[in-house]
């Protein structure tokens, strides 16, 4: 059994513009010790999905499921979703200072926490404190224990903020682009502190991110998210060799790593949509190169696809089209040309 | 070595010279007890070619005094010491006035697509700004350039009369770029002009950057932390540490052969999309985090993070020259500097 | 080196040869945000209109005193006043009833408007062109200027004001000029504080330094980058500064050290009603009511204009590629 099956979630917020339709149906599932990478633009849904799982997005409209260990987070009320929060499911954000109190110590924070949900005592608790920021690689653990947070530098308050996450020993962790703010060697130091202590803890992890690095680095399967929907859902060594979705290659292509120096990227055209008004049919089809006719008017489902075992996409190009090769590329046009042409044969 | 033997050019094509630049910030302090008063070394001792029509990636961790530098260079900050010389004038001394000709030859663009373009004016204005400020064109005909540079830049010049909260983070750099191009500048300073953006949004930006290089022979002085950014569009690359520059050499020799222990841990610390070379790559991770520039430290400055240190990188200061072997274009300061294909821990007997 | 002369500019000749210049569709700038947000807000309309119809009742205060044919300072001593000298109630010929000299006092309050307000008006907008342009200065050159001016500020903001203006005007007399002087004198230092501290921040933008980067002159800076961005909440500021000078005003009258009787000002009409409370509670009511409800709109709408300018639910704005 998985340890999360999400199953169709839907969120959507009401604003003074309108409805806005953040998340439109995403299902995945993660397994014990697994991780999950969740890839997308910003605005693309991936905070508000796993917000909305541990019950932290307020004022929205939710529909669907998210069975942790069986057990429906959606429907579950505050005082059960509080003990699931920090013990089951930690999370980590981008920015460690929105979630450190900066008025309190940093040591007696990570004490508060484990002592809302295990009867230890204070002491006992604060030589946990201590240990867990030595593992997560503060140096002089005893004595930076009472710092605050502002004391601290922008990767120790990550780190400060991972040993929290991890005091409970929670059953999954949910990184939500965590090191996005942090410098290259920074990030590598807190991506190698992640993937140690996962080895070590057991934890699954949903990494959240805008960085196909770092997908790369950690996760076991992706999901790529584009305008609140999933767009397709693989391990990553499909996604990277075998896309079969073109915003996938899109994002592929758009990495300054491909390609030649001083040659033009293979950017994406035009700009993600608007979750206030969200393209009819496939949302990706006023950027997509390969669009054909039914794309603009059908919504395509989540289907498999050919390039690995679970391979999915949410795309009208036939099953069998993946990959970024030249050949791939250029029969992937002309079955998108083939689909043009015979939808204009029908309509004469 | 003289000047020109180091940087194996001769003045002409320089466009730009750094010599010796530092930039000190006096650190806010209750100066009550009389303590001395501290500064923050965000530049110190900078100097760098720029030759006409080249990219020069400039790359480092935040903090390590990239953005004042390019401050230093347009002169939005006055150089504490040291020169900064545009087509072989001195420009770090002029006044205001005189240094008013020079402003339209060397323009800037921003990191923050939100806080670069003025919230409360017309897109139109913004970009036509440079042609007010330097008395140029009227009414009907400014608008026409305005549009003109809004279509090179890839907007749509019906928006003119936009306001920028209307457009998203990439049109806003784009509206950045019209600005900064409005006066035909030969140097376009490039401070993290795509940090800001999303990979598809960055691809665009970066392929407008080149083609707009090609079409004005622009010299782009090209600032990022991000390594696979910088090697895709830069000639040469500059790496910063702690306001100094370390190390510079051209992109494929330095990303081939890294002599300075930080810049080969920071070329290893870049992710690699490709999930088969994640781990064929030997990555070397740094302990501990870049040091305050208000007291950096002694001797070469990147020595408490170093694998490769040894007692004379605590006390003598490394200066930036070209190591033996290495083509008259590659410079780095260090005493220990990393030979081809070694790893970055010297083993014991070497260091002896 | 060459620098090609203004006026000489190049096209970048680039582009794809536009005609002439391209018809522009208009933006829906954060002015017009605001004022639509304004439109719609029921407190906002509200106020206005309470407003408006003071300042229309202040202005056409002669006509409507020539149509009811009761001058301003007019006694009537029969009809005003009883048999024994107390002023009548309101009714039909008097609305607001009559004060202790047996005026009207409905077209006293209305010719009273027109000292509040313009008391209200001009020392309010005073205090705004002064604040804004001192704030602007000390905030944006900074250093040894704003060390100055900031202290000249706090010490306005300390000074004993009623003390200040009782000595002010037993040195040149009372008179109008002199309370909206004196009113400006203790307001603008506010105003000066407020954009001060805003242009602190507006200048670290980066759209400053663009500016500079671009040889923009120090004043083109603060009046063409900078003012449009401390406007918004200037304009909060003196919204709520009308109904505070009015009143201040008001104070003044009722001391006896602003404008003097017998010229009809809410101030003046309270002072010389005081005695009467008792017998003639409309003497007080009406000027009092009248100065209540003028503050309260101003207030409100002050509050309302703060909210367009601030909504809670920030907007997403997106642009469309067309
Ligand atoms: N509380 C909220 N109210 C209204 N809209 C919201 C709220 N939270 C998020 N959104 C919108 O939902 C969309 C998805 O946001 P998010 O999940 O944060 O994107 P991502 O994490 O992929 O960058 C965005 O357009 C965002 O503006
Ligand atoms: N105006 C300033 N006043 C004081 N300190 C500054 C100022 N600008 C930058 N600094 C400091 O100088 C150092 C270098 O900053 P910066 O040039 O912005 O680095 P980078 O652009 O490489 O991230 C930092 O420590 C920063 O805090
Ligand atoms: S000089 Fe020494 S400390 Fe500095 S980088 Fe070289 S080896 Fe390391
Ligand atoms: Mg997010
Ligand atoms: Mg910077």
């Amino acid at each position: 059994m998985s340890l999360l099956e999400v199953d169709d979630l839907h969120v959507s917020f009401s604003t003074p513009d309108g409805v806005l339709r953040a998340v439109r149906g995403i299902s995945f599932a993660v397994d014990p010790g697994e991780t999950l990478g969740i890839v997308g633009e910003s605005g693309s849904g991936k905070s508000v999905s796993t917000q909305t799982i541990v019950g932290l997005t307020q004022g929205a409209r939710i529909s669907g499921t998210a069975r942790f260990e069986g057990k429906d987070l959606l429907t579950m009320s505050e005082s059960e979703l509080r003990t699931v929060r920090g013990a089951e499911i930690a999370m980590i954000f981008q920015d460690p200072l929105s979630s450190l109190h900066p008025h309190y110590r940093v040591g007696w924070q990570i004490v508060e926490m484990i002592r809302a949900h295990e009867a230890v005592s204070k002491k006992e608790a604060r030589k946990r404190a201590v240990e867990l920021l030595g593992l997560v690689g503060i140096p002089s653990p005893s004595q930076r224990v009472d710092d605050f947070p502002h004391q601290f530098s922008g990767g120790m308050r990550q780190r400060a903020m991972i040993a929290m996450a991890l005091a409970l020993n929670p059953k999954l962790l949910i990184a939500d682009e965590p090191t996005t703010a942090l410098d290259v060697t920074v990030q590598a130091q807190i991506m190698a502190l992640i993937k140690r202590l996962q080895k070590e803890f057991g934890t699954a992890v949903i990494m959240i991110t805008h960085d196909l690095g770092i997908i790369a680095d950690i996760a076991d399967r992706v999901m790529v998210m584009y305008a609140g929907k999933p767009m397709e859902y693989t391990d990553k060594r499909t996604l990277y060799h075998q896309p079969h979705h073109p915003y996938t290659e899109g994002l592929i292509g758009s990495l300054p790593q491909q390609g030649g120096r001083g040659s033009p990227l293979k950017s994406i055209p035009g700009l993600p949509p608007s979750l206030l008004r969200v393209p009819k049919g496939c949302p990706f089809h006023p950027r997509c190169v390969y669009a054909m006719d039914r794309c603009a008017g059908e919504e395509p489902p989540m289907r498999q696809v050919s390039g690995g075992l679970d391979h999915r996409s949410a795309c009208w190009l036939p099953p069998e089209a993946v990959g970024t090769t030249t050949d791939i590329v250029v029969t992937r046009q002309e079955l998108a040309r083939q689909g043009r042409s015979s939808a204009q044969e029908e309509s004469a | 070595m003289t000047e020109e033997a180091r940087t194996g050019r001769t003045q002409r094509d320089t466009l730009l010279q750094l010599v010796d630049v530092v930039k000190h910030f006096p650190v806010p302090s209750d100066r009550l007890f009389g303590g001395k008063r501290e500064h923050v070394h965000a530049v110190d001792g900078v100097s760098l070619d720029v030759r006409r029509g080249e990219t020069i990636g400039l790359v480092g961790e935040s903090g390590c005094g990239k953005s004042t530098l390019a401050r230093c260079i347009t002169r939005l900050h006055d150089v504490t010491s040291g020169t900064v010389s545009f087509d072989g004038r001195n420009i770090s001394d002029l006044s205001v006035s005189q240094l008013k000709p020079y402003r339209r030859k060397m323009q800037m663009v921003f990191q923050d697509p939100y806080g670069s373009l003025n919230p409360r004016r017309r897109v139109g204005s913004i970009i036509g700004d440079p042609f007010a400020i330097h008395g140029m064109g009227k009414g009907a005909d400014r608008k026409t350039k305005v549009q003109e540079l809004m279509e090179l830049v890839g907007l749509n010049p019906e928006h003119y009369n936009r306001f920028p909260a209307e457009f998203s983070g990439g049109q806003r750099q784009r509206i950045g770029l019209a600005r900064a191009l409005a006066l035909r500048p030969e140097l376009v300073v490039c401070d993290e002009p795509v940090s800001a953006l999303d990979v598809s949004i960055q691809a665009q930006i970066i392929n407008l950057l080149a083609d707009l290089q090609g079409k004005l022979g622009l010299t782009y002085i090209f600032i990022a932390h991000d390594l696979s950014v910088v090697r895709h569009v830069s000639d040469r690359i500059a790496v910063m540490y702690l306001g100094r520059i370390v190390e510079v050499a051209d992109t494929e020799e330095l990303f081939a052969r890294p002599r300075h222990p930080y810049t080969k841990a920071l070329l290893s610390a870049v992710p690699t999309p490709d999930p088969d070379l994640v781990n064929e790559r030997d990555q070397i991770i740094l302990s501990g985090d870049v040091p305050s520039p208000i007291r950096p430290p002694s001797g070469c400055r990147f020595h408490p993070r170093c694998p490769r240190a040894q007692s004379r990188c605590t006390t003598e200061d490394p200066v930036l020259n070209v190591k033996d072997g290495d083509v008259s274009d590659h410079a780095a300061a260090c005493h220990f500097p990393v030979a081809d294909g070694e790893p970055l821990v010297m083993s014991q007997k070497e260091a002896l | 080196m060459t620098v090609t002369p203004p006026d000489q500019i190049e096209s970048t000749g680039l582009s794809s040869t536009l005609p002439a210049a391209v018809e522009a569709i208009e933006g829906r700038g954060p002015w017009l945000l605001a004022w639509a947000r304004l439109r719609r807000d029921k407190v906002a309309v509200g106020s206005s209109v309470v407003i408006l119809g003071i300042i229309l009742l202040a202005l056409f205060a002669p006509w409507v005193a020539h149509l009811v044919g009761h001058g301003p300072n007019t006694q009537f001593r029969t009809t005003g006043l009883s048999p024994d000298g107390i002023p009548v109630g309101p009714g039909s010929t008097f609305l607001f009833g009559t004060d202790d000299l047996g005026r009207d006092v409905f077209i006293r309050v209305i010719y009273g408007a027109r000292i509040s307000l313009l008391a209200g008006a001009v020392s309010a907008g005073l205090a705004v062109a002064v604040g804004v342009i001192i704030g602007l200065a000390a905030g944006y050159f900074g250093g040894a200027v704003d060390g100055v001016l900031s202290r000249f500020m706090d010490v306005v903001l300390s000074l004993p004001y009623l003390v200040f203006a009782i000595a002010l005007v037993s040195l040149l007399g009372p008179s109008l000029a002199i309370s909206v002087a004196v009113i400006a004198f203790f307001s603008w230092a506010s105003v000066g504080r407020i954009v001060r501290g805003q242009v602190l921040s507006i200048k670290e933008k980066e759209f400053v330094e663009a500016a500079r980067s671009l040889g923009a002159s120090h004043l083109r800076i603060m009046f063409i980058d900078i003012l449009p961005n401390v406007l918004a909440p200037t304009i909060v500021y003196a919204t709520m500064l009308i109904p505070l000078s009015i009143v201040f005003e008001a104070t003044l009258s009722f001391l006896g050290i602003g404008v003097l009787p017998p010229t009809a000002t809410w101030g003046n009409m309270l002072s010389e009603s005081i005695a009467y409370y008792k017998v003639a509670w409309w003497f007080v009511a009406f000027p009092g009511l009248a100065l209540l409800i003028t503050t309260m709109a101003f207030n409100l709408l002050g509050d309302c204009v703060r909210d367009a300018f601030d909504p809670r639910g920030n907007r997403l704005f997106v642009a469309t590629e067309e």
